[in-house]
Formats: C-alpha cells, structure tokens, sequence
C-alpha cells in the first residue's frame, strides 16, 4: 500500500481533475482508472467558489481523497494564501504545492518552493510539493518537512515522458524511504509504467487521460501500466547485458543437434 | 391550448417562435425584460458543429446539423454561411494535428490557401484546417429579432408573473433559475474589441492549451472574443487573468487587435448538465429545456423541435 503521511492508499495512480470533455467523462474515468486521489485545482476551476457550487459536489460525489492544489501561483505569498483558502473550501491539510517559475515551461520556482513549503508545513499543512528533479531541491524539501515528493519528470503537459532517466534514478537511490510521485511529463501509458519500473511509488496524470480520444480507456490503460511498472520492479528486474545468455542449458542436452 | 414560455433567452424564444410557427397559441413571461441577463446574450454565435466535436459528444453534431436551416428560416439573412478557420501559432501545430484527428468536415489548408480566404491572417498563420459547411450568426440581434418579429405577431410577453392555471402548458427556459438536480453553472466571460484595421469574414479559432479560443467578426467593426470555461457559478466581473488570455490570444491572431478599442467584457453563467449535454424533460403539465452548455444557438432549434413534438404528441422524447 502506499503511505501518504501516515494514510494507506490503495492505487497507486493519482488523476487531476481539469480539460476533461465533461464531469461525466472525468467521473467515469475515475472510476475506470481505480485511483484512490484526485487533484483539483483552487484558482482555475472554481474560481473562489463556495462549496455547494456545481463542480465541486460533482468531485465530493466521487467518493476519493481530494488533493487540492495551488496550480497558477506565482509567488510564496499568492501559494500560501491559496492553500489556506483549499484548506477552508476542501477541508483537508493535505495541499499540492506548485510555485511557477517560468510561464513556458511551467517549470516550479523552487527557490520558492521550498519557501512555502516550509511555511505551509508549520502551518500545519501535509505538502506535496511539485519540484523538479534536482537532488538537492529534494534535500532542501525534505528539511522544509515535507514527507512526499513530487518531482517532474518532463514538463507539465508535453507528454515527452522521462527525459532524464538518471536524475529520476538518483532520486530513488538517495530518498529510498520517501514517496516519490511522479508528477507532470507522462503522455503515454508506457511512460508511466517506466518510472514506475525505476521505483517510483506513484504517478500523477491530467492531459495525459483528459485530452485522450477516449479518457476513459485511457484511464484503464494508465492504471494497468502503473501496476505492471510497480510489480515488475518489487520482482527485481534483470539488468541488460551485452551478450546473448541461453535460456536452456546447452552442456547436458540429451542430444545434440 | 396556451402555452407559457418562462425565459428569453436563446431556449425560451426559440421555442416560442417554433410552437408559434405551428399554430399555438404562445405567450412568454420574461421576469428580467433584459436580454442581458441571459447567458446567450454573451455568446459566440457559432452554429460550429464539426469544430465542437474537439470536445464534445457526437450528439452535438447530430442536433446541432440543422441549426443553420432553422435559423434562416427563422430570421432570414441572419446568418453567414462563410464557415469556420481554425489556426495555430507555428509552435502548436502538434495542436493543430490533434484537433484534426477529433474532428471531421474540414479541409487542410496552406499558406496560400489561409490567404485567399482571409488575406489579413496570411502574414502570421502558414497551416489551418477550413470547416466549410459551418456558419455564424449575431446573437445579440437573433434575440432581439426573434422577440421583435414574435411580439408583431401577436404573441404576448409579461414582465409580471401570469396566472399559469390560464395555460395549458408551460415550457420552462430559465436556465439556471430553474434550478433543476443536476444542473451545474459554467463560467464563461467574454469580450468586444473594435478595429477598423482588419477584417474578417468568418470565426477563427485560436487552437489554445485551455479553452477552445474563438473570435467572431460582427458588423461595425466589432470583434467578440471569448470564451473561458470555468467551473464556478459566480457571476461577478471578468477577473484579469482571463482578460489578459484573451486579450493575448486576440493579439497573437493579429497584431492590429492591440490598437482595438476594448468595447465590452461580459460574463455569464451558462446552465449545464454532468454529460454537457442539453435536455428536454416533461415534470407534469410543466416542461423543462436545460444544460444547453456552451451551445445555446447550435442546439436550441433541436431542442425547440423536440418540446414542441412533446406537447403536440405527448410522448417522450
């Protein structure tokens, strides 16, 4: 099972909320893709609605965790206050930390990252934090008190998969007691099933199964990769070689032909 | 048998104006008197069935196919059969391949071919897909038409609430005041810019990471651009965020838009079920058009045909 700050979560697939055709699409699709957390972004989705407003009972009625998420914030200041607001609306301390630092690659700031995360983590809050795959930004994180990590492993929505292998392995290798969830880049089932391979605890999708021609088989698609990736790296996989190993025997054959 | 139409907005005059056209006796109760209360005011007024299908059902191809007939049947010389151009800038066109692949109905187009139909996007736009067989209408001017041309005929319109025990039937248009389970409000905000400096003769889609991206050529010079889609029923003013995109995404087609006068921002709350699919439902003697989404004038007609047939058959639909 996957531990999340002391809570047992069965799938290991975690699915946002947003581009989905209809919310009768994105509930089928939650059901499809057997996740146990669903992301929902504060600012771009509700708008500073109040609960009891139309989206948000559709996402209460889905009946899973609710990983609210500061997506679109800029600044320490606008991250902060943003989560207080999750806080209130979703009633839970769990918060999805993303600070932009550059508009088009929407990669995270995460000099002001680990800022917020350390506010926000004596606030009270549990933080997710969406980083990137530095290993030092990790460190950084992990003393600001955050107890899961969220690395990219291509940027949000490009669909490029994991560009960089090592740094996702190196975070393995150095963090081997901390939850590591995949967070942005994945476009394809295979992808996911490939971090997941590497050791990755979860994986975090949105466009991935929301722009999908059917989001729906998608979801089942992803929830199948992320499982084979997962089991295939608790069997411990064999590593490459260079030459050819016989799968039978060849000395002791009966007969040689 | 008098039949009350409560709303007039798109759903509520579109029926009226069908159950008129077949002989009954109609009458439209409108509390607001004011157009500008109903979400279809705020409209694109794309009769877009083809460039739809890149996120909605197939549904809303079937219905949304007559559209244009009933409009001009309607309202003649209302719409513009000049058909929809979809661009991307050069570094989406993976984009612009992705809504290819949703959709149908299109043809794709070069550089010299984007020239010929609209010769001031020739300078930024090299690849396109053309939907021929899609229209526009003003949606401003199809309400006011639609009521102009209804209250000539005889057919009454109260601001105060009539005695609904004087009809036989009522048909309920209020959208999100019917406040109907299931039903959910979908932010959408908009903006007019004014320029003389180019000209257009058909929608132009913007292919945009978020919302579908749209600008609509109107007569006098005037531009509407919309729409976000966000998932909240607060209707308060357009927030700056969604300014700035759309103001950004208008700049992107064409320069000329940053020297735009900025005439209007409008916001309106549009009705919606979970599947964004609209819908006719009979509650006794009362029946209900609703959840018509971002597609009042595409799928009003369809919806006006199918109460009518409601009432004049008495079966579902």
């Amino acid at each position: 099972m996957l531990d999340l700050y002391g809570e047992q979560i069965a799938s290991r697939l975690l699915l946002g909320t947003a581009q989905y055709p209809s919310p009768a699409v994105l509930a089928e699709a939650v059901k499809a893709s057997g996740t146990g957390i669903v992301t929902v972004s504060l600012r771009r989705e509700t708008a500073g609605g109040k609960s009891g407003d139309g989206f948000w009972s559709l996402i209460q009625s889905l009946g899973v965790r609710v990983l609210p998420n500061t997506a679109g914030c800029h600044t320490v200041k606008e991250a902060v206050l943003t989560a207080h607001m999750a806080r209130d609306l979703f009633r839970t301390d769990w918060i999805k930390l993303e600070v932009i630092g550059n508009h088009d690659s929407l990669q995270p700031d995460v000099f002001a990252l680990v800022e917020a995360a350390r506010i926000l983590t004596q606030d009270g809050f549990k933080v997710f934090p969406y980083t990137t795959d530095d290993l030092v930004v990790a460190e950084r994180l992990l003393e600001a008190g955050c107890e899961v990590l969220m690395p990219w492993c291509a940027p949000i929505g490009s669909a490029m998969g994991p560009v960089n292998p090592y740094a996702l392995r190196s975070l393995r290798g150095h963090f081997p007691a901390v939850p590591l969830i995949v967070d942005a880049g994945i476009g394809r089932p295979s992808h996911a099933c490939s971090v997941m391979e590497l050791g990755f605890d979860a994986v975090l999708l949105n466009t991935a199964v929301a722009k999908a021609g059917d989001p729906v088989e998608m979801a089942a698609a992803f929830a199948e990769a992320v499982n084979a990736g997962h089991r295939g790296y608790r069997a411990q996989m064999l590593e490459p070689r260079d030459f050819a190993v016989p799968s039978t025997p060849v000395i002791g054959k009966a007969v040689f032909s | 048998m008098p039949i009350l139409v409560k709303g007039a907005g798109v759903a509520g005059l579109t029926v009226a104006h069908e159950l008129w056209s077949r002989g009954h006796d109609v009458a439209v109760f409108d509390p607001v008197g004011d157009h500008r209360h109903a979400a279809s005011w705020y409209a694109g007024g794309m009769l877009a069935p083809y460039c739809e299908r890149e996120s909605a059902e197939q549904a809303v191809v079937d219905l949304g196919a007559g559209a244009a007939d009933w409009w001009d049947s309607a309202l003649p010389g209302l719409v513009r059969r000049n058909g929809t151009l979809v661009v991307a800038p050069a570094r989406d066109t993976g984009e612009l391949r992705r809504f290819a692949g949703r959709t149908t109905g299109f043809e794709p187009l070069d550089h010299a071919k984007i020239a010929a139909l609209e010769p001031d996007l020739a300078e930024n736009f090299r690849s396109g897909l053309f939907f021929s067989q899609e229209a526009h209408l003003d949606p401003r001017s199809a309400l006011m038409q639609l009521r102009t041309k209804l209250a000539a005929a005889g057919v009454e319109f109260h601001a105060a609430a009539p005695d609904v025990a004087a009809y036989d039937r009522t048909v309920d248009c209020t959208g999100m005041a019917a406040r109907l389970s299931g039903l959910r409000g979908v932010r959408g905000e908009m903006l007019l810019l004014r320029t003389a400096e180019l000209s257009l003769a058909r929608p132009v889609r913007l292919i945009h990471p978020r919302f579908p991206l749209y600008i609509v050529p109107r007569d006098d010079n005037m531009f509407m651009v919309g729409a976000t889609m966000i998932e909240s029923e607060q209707s308060g003013p357009i927030r700056a965020r969604s300014l700035m995109e759309l103001l950004n995404a208008a700049y992107a087609l064409h320069p000329a838009f940053g020297e735009a006068e900025l005439v209007e921002t409008g916001v309106g709350i549009r009705p919606a079920y979970a599947d964004n699919l609209p819908r006719v439902s009979r509650d006794g003697a009362t029946i209900h058009i609703n959840g018509l989404y971002r597609h009042g004038f595409l799928l009003a007609p369809a919806m006006a045909v199918r109460a009518a047939g409601l009432i004049e058959n008495e079966e579902e639909p």
